[in-house]
């Protein structure tokens, strides 16, 4: 491994017409990542409202409008149980579930992949296995579309 | 090696600990996303639920590795794909300050809140 090779500054993403699958691998890594430790920030936000929650701080909402609150009218419901679900009740927050899901299932198959390239196995189907995570995160996405959008559609 | 697209120097410390978060990581992510919106619909999680399940001290504790092997494997990809663009000198000390107290920050709050989802304050 004592070779180098120069590959040019592969971090112009100007040259995207050039990209081999490695380097598309590489972007995309890169984009998930940065997705999902942006979720990680705003996840921790909308879940802090279970310290509210704990110290016994409620609002009144209508049972109707939130999946996870059983009966009808207006409810005294705590502040966590109340936030996660008016989440949960929008359309727009059940699809970027789905794109979240997508998001991670590729930054885990690739990641995966990329330990294994560390550790040498399959080297010669790189590439193969770049394709083979694109397809299998399309396959999981696809069929996890039904349970992501019960109640709002399906 | 002809072609390596990486944000890390291998070998490193930083690599390391990149490869080995992430191996951890392979485990709790997918076992997070199974256990809710297969086994406990997203849609019906509620502070009972979340209270029942982090009641548990097996989940309770790898929600907060979880939490911290998260944060540290975002953070670090972040940092270290910042000084492969380039980052270095004063923007790169400021740049890894600001990041450990984002991640400090982030790692305190989802502990507080572990405790407060468990009952434990
Ligand atoms: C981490 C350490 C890595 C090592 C040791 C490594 C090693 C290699 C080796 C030995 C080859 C064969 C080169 C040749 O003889 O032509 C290769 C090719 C390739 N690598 Fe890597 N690689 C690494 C990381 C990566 C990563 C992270 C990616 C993409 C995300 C990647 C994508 C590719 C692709 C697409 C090829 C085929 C390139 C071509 O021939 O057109 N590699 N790599
Ligand atoms: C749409 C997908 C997701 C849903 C519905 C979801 C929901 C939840 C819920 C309800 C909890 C509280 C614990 C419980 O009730 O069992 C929780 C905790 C947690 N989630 Fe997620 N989550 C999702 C995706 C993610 C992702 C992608 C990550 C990582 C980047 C993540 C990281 C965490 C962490 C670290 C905790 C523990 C928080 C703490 O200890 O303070 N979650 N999640
Ligand atoms: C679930 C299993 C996961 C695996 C197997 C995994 C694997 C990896 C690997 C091997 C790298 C290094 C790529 C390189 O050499 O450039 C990386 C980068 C990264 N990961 Fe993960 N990861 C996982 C989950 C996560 C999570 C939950 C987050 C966010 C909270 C995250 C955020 C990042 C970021 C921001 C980078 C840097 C990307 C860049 O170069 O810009 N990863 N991941």
């Amino acid at each position: 491994m004592s070779q180098s090779y120069n590959r040019g500054l592969i971090e112009d993403y100007g040259r995207w017409k050039e990209f081999s699958a490695g380097m598309w691998a590489w972007i995309f890594h890169k984009f998930t990542g940065w997705m999902l430790i942006g979720y990680l920030f705003t996840h921790i936000a909308v879940l802090s409202t279970a310290i509210g929650a704990a110290q016994g701080e409620t609002v009144e909402v209508f049972a109707e409008d939130l999946p996870n609150v059983e009966g009808t009218g207006l409810t005294e419901v705590d502040i966590y149980t109340a936030t996660l679900g008016g989440l949960e009740g929008l359309f727009i927050v059940r699809l970027l579930e789905v794109g979240l899901l997508a998001v991670a299932v590729f930054h885990i198959l690739n990641g995966l992949r990329l330990l294994m390239i560390d550790l040498g196995i399959g080297l010669e189907a790189q590439d193969k296995s770049f394709y083979a995570s694109l397809i299998l995160t399309g396959i999981i996405t696809v069929a996890s579309v039904p349970t992501f959008l019960k109640g709002v559609g399906f | 090696m002809a072609e390596r697209y990486s944000s890390f120097a291998p070998g490193g410390t930083a690599w390391l600990l990149q490869r080995i978060t992430a191996a951890f990581l392979v485990v709790v992510l997918a076992f997070h996303f199974f256990q809710l919106h297969f086994v406990n619909h997203a849609a019906e999680v509620t502070f009972m639920g979340t209270r029942a399940r982090m009641e548990n001290v097996g989940y309770f504790l790898t929600m907060v590795l979880f939490l911290i092997a998260g944060t540290f494997h975002g953070v670090n990809g972040v940092y270290n794909a910042l000084v492969n663009q380039g980052l270095s000198g004063t923007p790169k000390k400021v740049v890894l300050a600001v990041l450990t107290i984002a991640s400090v920050a982030l790692i305190v709050q989802g502990i507080w809140v572990a405790l407060a989802m468990a009952g434990m304050i």
